[in-house]
């Protein structure tokens, strides 16, 4: 009765190509072994894929909250906890690229670049962000690289009892954070100190805008420099890092301009108007 | 190191970078060029006479992969080995293009799928990775994929020339491809939307060998041996 029947759906339904198959071929050709071997090199690659992809979402979703962390920095009195805080996040997204390199032992990087692009991006700006915070200057893409050397030492925390001391030496594992990652990435940061410059205002904070605008204008030059020699995407970010420039650039003149005639516990009023005044001419909410 | 300084590299690394791309578009126009002369030598097969010069077209197509493998041992030379992936889409359709021809001489030759190995071979280059410039997967199944879609067109004009027995067999070469892509879990890309387009071809095939029968004409062809004379 009803077992019967339940027994046929499952037969049909997700095993129907098989049923084919054999029907058609009886003893399996040299095609279709070919194509079985086909199937596994080509679901292998798939699951590799996917699983680089969940990567770097999970990298993606932690750097972006390594700089929600950051952007705390300036308005909270404990900084140096918070500093330390970021650093044990990003030892945490440090963690998952090392899975990214071993999952890429023995790859051809660019092979699976696309599915972990926007998690490497997203941590240079991290990581970037709080270089900068910490020194006042631009990490570069070799001090990027340097973190991401990973030997097997960092596990064994976890898996102290069963790693043996002999294999330990052939175990590092390195990702490269590609120039066109990092120049990506470092176009996103100028967006986040975009951001700090005018909470930092906001904050009373008079000198940091003026420190930002000269390292933002460096980064720009840094950009136009480059110009079209990269690909389209970094053509594209400088129409935005020109943006934050000139945002930056406007603070620091009403500053200028203004600053001396403000009482200081206004300031932060006159800038959240007229932070809004830009964004409006961008017709953005 | 400065802002600038860093920027500089970076644009350095770039430039080389763009250097390189060049180099390889001059190879792959070149092998562009080839790929178009033995199509147009193969495209014979079509019309009523070529059917009778298959060997020798095939034989003339082979003569022109020389030249292919000439300009792949050219294009392995212009970017660093391990980095086959990073300019892949500069060759992936010309590479398409090829393995399709290469496959379609061998088929005209012998009627059977040319294997991953054999393509390689031909085309001058490794079937594995580990070996150097490669044939990717995906490439060879999306040259496959293109001979299907020939083959269809030869059963129609294998008809027309008066060969009633290929299309029998074109039939059975098709749908056996057909039931080994169907082994395959395809990822939505463009290797895919070809695949969804093998079902027409495996249509059109089925319907010419549908018309031979209904007519008699596919008993007159395993007897008399058809048009081939």
């Amino acid at each position: 009765g009803s077992g019967g029947f339940r027994k046929r759906k499952h037969d049909n339904f997700p095993h129907g190509q098989r049923r084919e198959e054999k029907e058609n071929v009886n003893p399996p050709s040299a095609l279709m072994t070919s194509f079985k071997s086909f199937q596994l090199e080509l679901d292998t690659r798939h699951d590799k894929y996917e699983r680089l992809v969940k990567l770097s979402r999970d990298i993606t979703i932690e750097s972006k909250r390594t700089i929600f962390l950051l952007h705390r920095f300036t308005s909270a009195p404990n900084g140096e906890e918070i500093l330390s805080e970021s650093e044990v996040k990003l030892d945490a997204v440090r963690r998952k690229i090392k899975q990214v390199a071993q999952e890429l032992v023995g790859e051809d990087m660019y092979q699976f670049h696309r599915a972990i692009s926007p998690g490497l991006q997203e941590y240079v700006e991290a990581v970037s962000f709080q270089y900068f915070i910490k020194t006042r200057s631009l990490i570069s893409v070799e001090e990027v690289n340097k973190q991401l050397i990973f030997t097997a030492e960092d596990r064994e925390e976890t898996t102290n009892m069963t790693s043996n001391s002999h294999d330990k030496e052939p175990h590092t594992w390195s990702l490269k954070v590609t120039p066109v990652d990092y120049l990506l990435g470092v176009a996103d940061l100028t967006g986040e100190l975009m951001r700090l410059c005018i909470s930092s205002v906001g904050n009373g904070d008079i000198d940091t805008p003026f420190e930002l605008s000269q390292f933002l204008r460096q980064i720009y030059d840094g950009f136009t420099f480059i110009g079209n020699t990269g690909p389209y995407e970094v053509s594209k970010k400088l129409y935005t890092l020109k943006q934050s420039l000139a945002k930056v650039e406007n603070a620091c003149y009403t500053l200028k301009v203004r600053g001396s005639e403000i009482p200081k516990h206004m300031l932060a009023d006159v800038f959240s108007t007229k932070t809004e005044l830009i964004d409006q001419e961008e017709g953005l909410p | 190191m400065s802002v600038s300084e860093m920027f500089a590299a970076l644009q350095g690394a770039l430039g080389q970078d763009q250097d390189i791309r060049e180099e390889i578009r001059k190879v792959v126009q070149a092998l562009e060029q080839t790929a178009r002369e033995i199509l147009t030598l193969l495209q014979g097969v079509h019309q009523g006479p070529g059917f009778q010069h298959i060997p020798k077209k095939c034989q003339k197509a082979r003569e022109h992969f020389c030249t292919v493998r000439t300009q792949m041992e050219s294009l392995k030379t212009k970017f660093p080995a391990d980095q086959y992936y990073r300019f892949h889409e500069h060759w992936r359709f010309v590479l398409q293009r090829l393995v399709f021809l290469a496959a379609f001489v061998v088929y005209l030759e012998s009627e059977t799928l040319v294997t991953r190995e054999a393509v390689a071979e031909i085309l001058g280059i490794e079937a594995d990775r580990e070996r150097g410039f490669h044939l990717d997967i995906e490439d060879y199944l999306s040259g496959v994929l293109t001979l299907a879609s020939e083959l269809a067109r030869l059963a129609v004009n294998s008809v027309t020339a008066g060969d009633y027995s290929r299309p029998l067999r074109i039939s059975a070469f098709i749908n056996e491809l057909d039931s080994g892509f169907r082994l395959l879990n395809l990822k939505n890309d463009s290797l895919r939307k070809r695949y969804d387009g093998l079902k027409y071809d495996v249509k059109k095939i089925e319907e010419v060998v549908y018309d031979l029968s209904i007519r008699g004409l596919n008993k007159e062809a395993t007897v008399g041996g058809g048009g081939e004379k």
